[in-house]
């Protein structure tokens, strides 16, 4: 039998994989791709919960994140798009024009 | 150390493995596709959990659909692997990685002692069943409003990607 | 867990592993010939004659010839990528037949989302194609592999949606139950199989079913005259092979899912001794899978190809609202009664 707590730690170790992704990648598309793992490791926890407790609200859940995320993909997605044809640059560096 | 223990540690390699993949590499494509092992192990994983539905749709909307959209932009956009441009923020990779260990001690260490929930664990299966009959009767208003939420995707979507606005 | 490993469960599915993966190999050879000689027929001409009766070793001596060629990998491909690429397409393609249930204790596994299982690996196929056009770094593979996945993910949800309907009528979504909820008949005759409830959701999953597998008429990312070979133009060898194995599995695949779904699976009339009604369940099922590679066959011989706007407006315009109102008015019917 697999206990619970190893779930939660490998949710946790792939939450901060996310994190550090976020944090490290100057590519807007890998800020993306971060902010994916982060999601799949907070899915990967509800589940473990929801396996847990016997409830399957935790998938439910899970669902809807599932949703949540194709919806933000299918949107960040199309501003990299947009952001690319104004300045032939996917760096995040780039766009800084607001700063003072 | 029993069979179903070696496999997720097997399972569970990938996934760390895949993820890390997805920082170290220099070209994006590389990083999408690293993602999407990721996904696959963490569906299995998800399969030990018995939420057999749950994987399969992770693996149909996941890694078959939104990860199939980021490799057409990624492929579309068609960028040279190295990015010009001095990279102002070296000092932030150097303290990043050892602040995130630290979060990452913290985190495993307040989870090291979740007690698992006494012997009367439910014998709950994820099935397709069980999740539709609660997704229709007790989360109906949320599921009708992720129909509108996709909606309002697929419009933004549109709208953004023009030529001209 | 050694004492898994040895009983006589997983030999049992070892066994079967293997006779359904080696059965699987041999008929992806032997549908190379059928649709030669088939379209050779159908356009007044012999066909393969030479090798073996019939020409029954043609594919076996197009095996040899691909083991004996030389293995080109283009210098400006990205080498890691481009080797993948085969794999990719290969893998989703046979890992299908591990859900197929082939007579009523052939069957690798049962899953209880074994739909699900199956269409999961159609969309992983995708990436085969994508990949393999764009490591090959060179303008026809990019633009038959861009065109070819636009394909598969447009023809993918009305495949999807075009099952439900077999879904509720049935209310599983394991492939064994589907094909048992098939085993009686109406009025002592007339087999209680989907095709005869759910006549428009057949049309879409068999047209849909065309697309995904990316055969003619819907086969414009590969269509000679205009794109020499599509995405797998610079491929030769045993990638090219794997290539075509890869199409060939997913179209018995299709066919399969196809004769599950809508004509019954394994059942049919059962008449004779033990021993044949052991094997009976297969031969039905080989039979029907037959007739659908036989009309497939016979398609590709016969309709000329879709323009890639048409294809596109028809598989979003027409087979998509066509499944959609297929759900509609099903769950209607079954709501009622």
């Amino acid at each position: 039998m697999i206990p619970i707590n190893w779930y939660l730690i490998l949710g946790a170790v792939l939450f901060l994989v996310g994190v550090l992704g976020f944090f490290i990648k100057r590519n807007i598309i890998a800020l993306l791709l971060s902010v994916e793992i982060m999601l799949n490791a907070v899915n990967l926890t509800f589940v473990a919960f929801s396996s847990q407790h016997g409830q399957i609200s935790g998938q439910i859940f899970v669902f809807f994140v599932l949703v949540v995320a194709a919806a933000e993909a299918a949107v960040g997605l199309a501003l990299v798009i947009a952001m690319f044809r104004n300045r032939e640059s996917l760096n995040v560096d780039r766009s800084n024009l607001l700063k003072w | 150390m029993s069979g179903v223990q070696l496999l997720f540690f097997f399972f569970a390699a990938i996934a760390v493995g895949a993820a890390i993949n997805v920082l170290v590499q220099k070209h994006v494509l590389y990083s999408a596709l690293s993602l999407i092992v990721m996904l696959s192990a963490v569906s299995v994983l998800f399969i030990f959990l018995r939420a057999d539905f749950i994987a399969v749709i992770q693996v149909i909307v996941y890694a078959g659909a939104i990860m199939v959209l980021f490799t057409f932009v990624i492929m579309l956009l068609n960028l040279p692997a190295n990015e010009d441009g001095v990279d102002r923020l070296r000092w932030l990779k150097f303290i990043g990685i050892p602040l995130g260990l630290f979060l990452l001690f913290l985190i495993v260490a307040t989870l090291w002692n979740v007690e698992p929930l006494g012997a009367t664990r439910a014998e709950m299966v994820g099935s397709p069943k069980a999740i539709g009959t609660s997704l229709f009767n007790d989360y109906l208003l949320p599921f009708e409003a992720t129909s509108l939420l996709i909606l309002i995707a697929l419009v933004g979507a549109v709208v953004f990607a023009k030529k001209d606005l | 867990m050694i004492e898994y490993l040895t009983s006589r469960d997983f030999i049992i599915l070892i066994i079967k592993i293997v006779v359904i993966f080696g059965a699987v190999m041999n008929v992806v050879g032997l549908l190379s010939w059928v649709e030669r000689k088939v379209m050779a027929r159908v356009q007044m001409r012999p066909g393969p004659t030479r090798v073996g009766p019939f020409g029954l070793l043609q594919p076996l001596a197009d095996l040899l010839k691909f083991l004996f060629k030389e293995e080109v990998i283009p210098l400006q491909a990205n080498t890691l990528l481009y080797i993948a690429a085969p794999l990719i397409s290969l893998i989703p393609a046979f890992l299908t037949f591990a859900v197929v249930p082939f007579g009523p204790s052939l069957q690798v596994t049962d899953l209880s989302v074994g739909l699900l299982f199956v269409f999961a690996l159609t969309s992983l196929g995708v990436y085969g194609i994508a990949i393999g056009g764009w490591s090959s770094n060179s303008k026809y593979p990019l633009l038959g592999a861009m065109r070819s996945s636009a394909q598969m993910i447009s023809y993918e949800l009305s495949l999807t949606l075009s099952v439900i309907g077999v879904v509720l009528i049935a209310n599983t979504l394991s492939l064994r139950e589907l094909v048992i909820s098939q085993n009686n008949t109406w009025a002592g005759f007339i087999p209680r199989w989907n095709i005869f409830v759910q006549p428009i959701a057949f049309v879409v999953y068999v047209v849909s079913g065309v697309a995904e597998t990316n055969r003619l008429p819907f086969d414009l990312a590969e269509s000679e005259q205009e794109l020499v070979a599509g995405w797998h133009t610079e491929y030769s060898s045993m990638k090219f092979l794997m290539f075509m194995m890869a199409e060939y599995a997913n179209l018995i695949a299709v066919s399969s899912v196809a004769t599950i779904l809508f004509l019954g699976g394994w059942n049919g009339p059962m008449f004779g001794p033990q021993w044949l009604q052991m094997v009976l369940p297969i031969v039905w099922f080989t039979a029907k899978i037959g007739l659908f590679v036989f009309f497939y066959v016979l398609l590709r011989s016969t309709i000329p190809r879709f323009r890639y706007d048409q294809l596109m407006r028809f598989g979003w315009k027409v087979l998509l609202p066509l499944s959609l109102v297929n759900i509609v008015v099903t769950s209607f019917v079954v709501a009622i009664t």
